[in-house]
C-alpha cells in the first residue's frame, strides 16, 4: 500500500487483545505532518493503548503502523523516539533520584543521540520552552504535580521529536495552569511538531487541536473538525453524557 | 467539637515546607472543598489528616481524639479513608480483590462489593481482571470505591476526577450526593472551581501552603477564590465583593 506524501504516521486495521478482553478492534487512524489531533473517549476505550501502539511500547495483535513511508511495527520504542516518535505518561515516571535538569539531558542525549555541548543546550532551551529554569536543579521526587507534567513534557520535548504524543497532560492541573500549559503546546505546534493529545478537559483540549477523534469501546467513532465531533450525537451518549455546544 | 480539627499543622519534605500553620475545622456531614494552584499544599494536607505524612509541627483530632500519632492503617479503622493522588491500587490482585480487602476492617455500611460496582458501571465487566490492565480512568474508579469500601466517617478525595470522562465523572459526582447525603463527611480537592462550590458546603482556599480564604461554598465568589488562587489578598467572610 502507497502512503501518500502528507501522511507523517499511520496506522491501518489496528486490533489489540489482552487474552479475552479486545482493546482495540480494527482501528485506522492518520496524522499529517505537523497536524494536531485531540483523542477523547469514555474510560476503558482504549485510547492509552493506541498510544503505546504508535510509540512502540506494546506490539499490536493485528494491524500495521507506517511513519513517514516506512512500516515501523515491529521498530522497539526506543528506536522510534530516535526517528521522531515522543511520548507522555499519564501518571509521570522521571528518574526520581535525578535532578530536572539531568532527566531533560537524558532525553537530549538518547533522542537524537546528540552528544555534549549541544545536548547541554538543547535540554536548556527545553527548560526554558517547559518553565522549568526555577526548578532545574531539583531533586525529581521533589517536585509536585504541575512541575511533575512539565518535566513529563520537558523529557518527551528534548528528544527532538517530529511528533509528540501526549497522554492526559493537563489532568489536575487548575484553569490558570492549564491555559499556560496550553499555551506551550500551540507554541510546539508553531514550531511544526506534529501532535497527538488524550485529554478529558475538552475545552482545555480543542484550544490546541485541528481534528478531534473519538474512542470508544476499541473503535473510532468520529473524526473530523472538533466543533462537528463534539456536537455528534453518538460522543454526546458515549462520552460527554451531555451536549457541550 | 468537629468531627476533624487540624491544629496549626506544619509538614515538611526535607527542607521543603509544604504546609505551614493550618487550621481547619470539618463539621460532622460537612463537604469541604480544599482548592488551590499546584504546590499549595492540598495533597500534602490530605495526607497529613490521613496518616501517610507526618506533621512536622502542630495536631490532628478526630472525633475529639487526638490521632497525630496513630498510623495510616488505624485510622482507616476508625473511619478515615483517602483516594490518594496516583491511585496506588494493588496493581496483582483483581478489582474485586482491591475491593475486598479494604472491606476487611469489618466497619459495619452499606458498602459492598456490589454497590460499589453498581456506581461504577464501567468496573462490572472487569471485576476479575488484574488492577494493572486496567484504563487510567478504570483504575481511578475503583481507588475511589476502595475508599468506599471502608465505609468511612470521613472520606479524603484526592483529585476525584483525574483521568475520568466528563460522563464518568458527572457519574461519580452523582454518587458523591448519595454519600452526602446519606451523612458522610467529605474533604475533596478539585480543580474543576465549578464543580468544586456546587457539591460543597464549604470552602478553603490554600497558597504557598497556607489557608488564605475559608468560607460557604454559597458566600464566596468565583472572583474571590480566583484572587486568592493567585495570591492577591481577599477578605474573608461573607458578601466582601472584590
Amino acid at each position: 500500500m502507497v502512503v501518500p506524501m502528507s501522511t507523517l504516521l499511520e496506522a491501518s486495521d489496528i486490533a489489540q487483545r489482552f487474552g479475552a478482553l479486545v482493546v482495540l478492534d480494527g482501528v485506522d487512524f492518520q496524522l499529517a505532518p505537523g497536524e494536531s489531533v485531540g483523542v477523547v473517549g469514555p474510560n476503558g476505550a482504549g485510547k492509552t493503548t493506541l498510544l503505546s501502539i504508535l510509540a512502540g511500547s506494546i506490539r499490536p495483535s493485528s494491524g500495521r503502523v507506517r511513519y513517514e513511508g516506512n512500516d515501523v511495527t515491529g521498530v522497539r520504542a526506543d528506536r522510534r523516539c530516535r526517528l521522531g516518535i515522543a511520548r507522555t505518561h499519564q501518571i509521570p515516571r522521571p528518574f526520581v533520584g535525578m535532578s530536572v535538569f539531568e532527566n531533560v539531558l537524558v532525553g537530549a542525549m538518547l533522542g537524537r543521540r546528540q552528544a555534549g555541548a549541544r545536548a547541554y543546550e538543547r535540554a536548556l532551551d527545553v527548560l526554558q520552552t517547559c518553565g522549568l529554569v526555577d526548578v532545574a536543579n531539583r531533586r525529581a521526587a521533589d517536585l509536585g504535580l504541575l512541575d511533575r507534567k512539565r518535566l513529563e513534557l520537558a523529557r518527551a520535548l528534548a528528544t527532538d521529536p517530529k511528533v509528540l504524543f501526549l497522554d492526559e497532560i493537563g489532568g489536575g492541573l487548575t484553569d490558570a495552569e492549564a491555559i499556560e500549559l496550553v499555551g506551550t503546546i500551540k507554541e510546539l505546534r508553531r514550531r511544526g511538531i506534529a501532535i497527538i493529545w488524550i485529554e478529558h478537559i475538552v475545552h482545555i483540549l480543542v484550544q490546541a487541536i485541528d481534528r478531534l477523534v473519538c474512542l470508544d469501546a476499541g473503535r473510532i467513532i468520529a473524526d473530523g473538525l472538533p466543533k462537528d465531533v463534539l456536537a455528534n450525537q453518538a460522543v454526546i451518549d458515549a462520552y460527554l453524557g451531555a451536549s457541550v455546544t | 467539637m468537629s468531627l476533624l480539627e487540624v491544629r496549626a499543622v506544619d509538614a515538611q519534605y526535607g527542607l521543603l515546607k509544604a504546609v505551614r500553620g493550618v487550621s481547619l475545622s470539618v463539621d460532622e456531614g460537612e463537604t469541604r472543598a480544599l482548592v488551590g494552584a499546584n504546590g499549595a499544599g492540598k495533597t500534602t494536607l490530605l495526607r497529613v489528616i490521613a496518616g501517610a505524612h507526618r506533621p512536622s509541627a502542630g495536631t490532628v483530632f478526630f472525633d475529639g481524639v487526638d490521632i497525630t500519632r496513630i498510623p495510616a492503617h488505624k485510622r482507616v479503622g476508625l473511619g478515615i479513608a483517602l483516594v490518594p493522588e496516583g491511585r496506588r491500587l494493588f496493581p496483582g490482585l483483581t478489582v474485586e480483590e482491591n475491593l475486598s480487602i479494604a472491606g476487611g476492617h469489618r466497619r459495619g455500611g452499606a458498602w459492598t462489593v456490589d454497590r460499589v460496582l453498581q456506581i461504577f458501571p464501567m468496573l462490572q465487566a472487569r471485576r476479575t481482571q488484574r488492577a494493572a490492565t486496567l484504563s487510567g480512568g478504570e483504575q481511578q474508579a475503583t481507588a475511589i470505591g476502595r475508599a468506599l469500601m471502608c465505609n468511612p466517617r470521613l472520606i479524603l478525595l484526592d483529585e476525584v476526577s483525574l483521568g475520568l470522562a466528563p460522563k464518568a465523572v458527572a457519574a461519580v459526582y452523582e454518587s458523591l450526593r448519595e454519600l452526602i447525603g446519606s451523612g458522610t463527611t467529605v474533604v475533596l480537592v478539585e480543580q474543576d472551581l465549578g464543580r468544586a462550590l456546587s457539591v460543597s458546603t464549604n470552602v478553603t482556599c490554600m497558597l504557598h501552603g497556607a489557608v488564605v480564604l475559608e468560607g460557604a461554598s454559597s458566600a464566596l465568589s468565583r472572583e474571590q477564590i480566583t484572587a486568592a488562587y493567585f495570591g492577591v489578598r481577599a477578605s474573608s467572610g461573607v458578601g466582601a465583593d472584590t
